[in-house]
């Protein structure tokens, strides 16, 4: 453990993670400056989960460290890492609610598992979750009720029960109308300023991400390609950044997957 | 030839580490079974779905295992004129052999397979990566009561299955086929407690350890997809039937040879 930095929450050097012979990520570095929403943005395949599972110490790398907090992820103990986690939140992509509990045990869950709250407090305190989320009303709801956006409300307020430090979000807007795109994007915004709270999205809808992201960063191919304000990310000449951007079909990111010569199949 | 031996030793490989893995899942499950000793509803809960709702399957099926075994003895035993016997053959046999048998294959496909199908649910769903990130040990929370319910019911439906079992007996070999109640029941008492009965629930409770583990592994090793899953609940019932029948060799030879 070191000093924690005041500046960055999440420190991420040198590292490399590899699937089989396929390097998923090859040398990045990246850092995830406190109390902003930082988004990590890519094409798909790109590693964007891994990367949240990394930073969780769900998985560890085979070179380089992520720090958290001044937390080395990699040497931490089963319990060192349990205790960070109690300080971290995550937003899966399916909700990942526990389907055999309701809207209000599965808020309260994280509360029962690590406090001796009354459940008098624990209910006020679910509630207020929920209402933050707007979901007060839907308390009494089991999962398989629920939409896609407002399961992942109910996830938002499960993750933020335990007032953590930093919510990891895994794409967050994918699936959703734009009624609960819009909603989605506003309650990270709103979450992250008032609970002050240090974000990271996860993500590859670029305009809902930009509107609500303080920095990102574009990976693909295992590299850090861009990184910047939106404003600058916009204008970078980078034939990534711009293919990402602006949704180009071919570039750096081809459109074809590599095959053998065309002719000679069709031959 | 060299890719041969090349895939033989990878599948052998790959046997060895998935042993490897279930042990370790096992150990973890194991000490996760202590702190269930201040959250006994955690196990109550388990009990009842893997309890309680495998009662109806393992009643009907000892009704018929007795009133076979009973009707299948009298045709045999007739021959010879000692039908007296049949309360000893029918408890002897459900006792020792057919109880902790069938009780726990029919638990490896009522309650296994859901156990199995459960967990590997929960997994591909990310239930399982949601508990872990919320600092919650999944084989604490989830596994160890599910476990330590297996290892509880299923001496327990076993006992259940032989008592319905020597009933079923009565109902053919006693009121249908008119042999003397007085000793139909009292030959029944030569049944050896300390070597039939309690040797039956010894193995039950290793069966029901067994198949459990294999259930819970099962599932929570799955790949998380829907095929996944699938393969999870057949492994589940195959390898738990298969354990069981496998295991009742060896105990019977321990104990009764």
């Amino acid at each position: 453990m070191k000093p924690a930095n005041s500046e960055q929450l999440v420190e991420i050097k040198d590292l490399c993670f590899y699937r089989g012979e396929r390097a998923i990520f090859d040398h990045i570095n990246m850092s995830i400056p406190r109390g902003k929403i930082t988004a990590i943005m890519g094409p798909s395949g790109t590693g964007k989960t891994t990367l949240l599972r990394l930073i969780g110490g769900q998985i560890i790398p085979e070179q380089g460290e992520v720090w958290v907090d001044g937390e080395h992820i990699g040497e931490l103990s089963h319990k060192g890492l349990y205790q960070l986690r109690k300080r971290m939140g995550i937003l899966f992509q399916s909700g990942a609610l526990l389907t055999d509990l309701n809207v209000f045990d599965n808020v309260a869950f994280p509360l029962r598992e690590h406090s001796d709250l009354p459940d008098a407090l624990i209910k006020t305190l679910v509630h207020m979750k929920l209402q933050s989320v707007g979901l007060r009303g839907a308390v009494k709801l089991m999962p398989s009720e629920l939409s896609g956006g407002m399961a992942r409300r109910v996830a938002l307020a499960r993750a933020i029960a335990l007032d953590p430090m930093i919510l990891l979000y895994d794409e967050p807007f994918t699936g959703q109308d734009p009624i609960s795109f819009g909603v989605l994007a506003r309650l990270i915004r709103s979450l992250n300023d008032a609970l002050q709270l240090t974000s990271v999205i996860v993500s590859h809808d670029v305009q809902e991400t930009c509107e609500i992201a303080d920095y990102l960063y574009i990976i693909a191919n295992g590299k850090v390609v861009g990184q910047g304000t939106p404003e600058e990310l916009y204008q970078s000449d980078s034939p990534w950044v711009q293919q990402f951007l602006k949704a180009k079909p071919d570039g750096p990111v081809p459109f074809h997957y590599p095959a053998p010569d065309y002719a000679e199949d069709l031959i | 030839m060299f890719g041969f031996f090349q895939r033989q030793g990878q599948a052998v490989f790959a046997t060895f580490a998935r042993l490897g893995r279930a042990s370790f899942f096992l150990w973890h499950s194991l000490i996760g079974i202590f702190s269930l000793i201040k959250r006994p509803l955690l196990l109550i809960q388990q009990l009842h779905y893997v309890g309680v709702r495998s009662l109806s399957i393992i009643l009907v099926s000892g009704l018929f295992v007795g009133m076979v075994l009973g009707l299948q003895g009298y045709t045999i035993l007739v021959n010879f004129g000692v039908t007296e016997s049949l309360g000893v053959m029918v408890s002897l046999t459900l006792v020792r052999e057919l109880g902790p048998v069938l009780t726990a294959i029919l638990f490896a496909g009522r309650a296994g397979s859901a156990l199995a199908a459960e967990i590997g649910l929960m997994k591909s769903t990310e239930q399982l990566s949601a508990m872990e990130m919320m600092a919650v040990n999944p084989l604490h929370r989830i596994i160890a009561p599910r476990l330590l319910a297996g290892i509880i019911s299923v001496p327990l439906l076993t006992l259940i299955f032989n008592a319905v079992g020597f009933l079923g007996g009565h109902v053919v070999v006693v009121s249908l086929l008119g042999v003397d109640v007085g000793s139909y029941w009292g030959t029944a008492d030569s049944v050896d407690f300390y070597n039939d009965v309690m040797n039956g629930i010894i193995k039950s409770m290793v069966f029901g350890f067994v198949v459990t583990w294999i259930a819970v592994f099962e599932g929570y090793d799955t790949a998380p997809t829907a095929e996944g899953v699938s393969r999870a609940t057949t492994r589940t019932v195959v390898n738990g039937a298969l354990a069981t029948l496998g295991l009742d060799f060896i105990l019977t030879a321990l104990m009764f040879s």
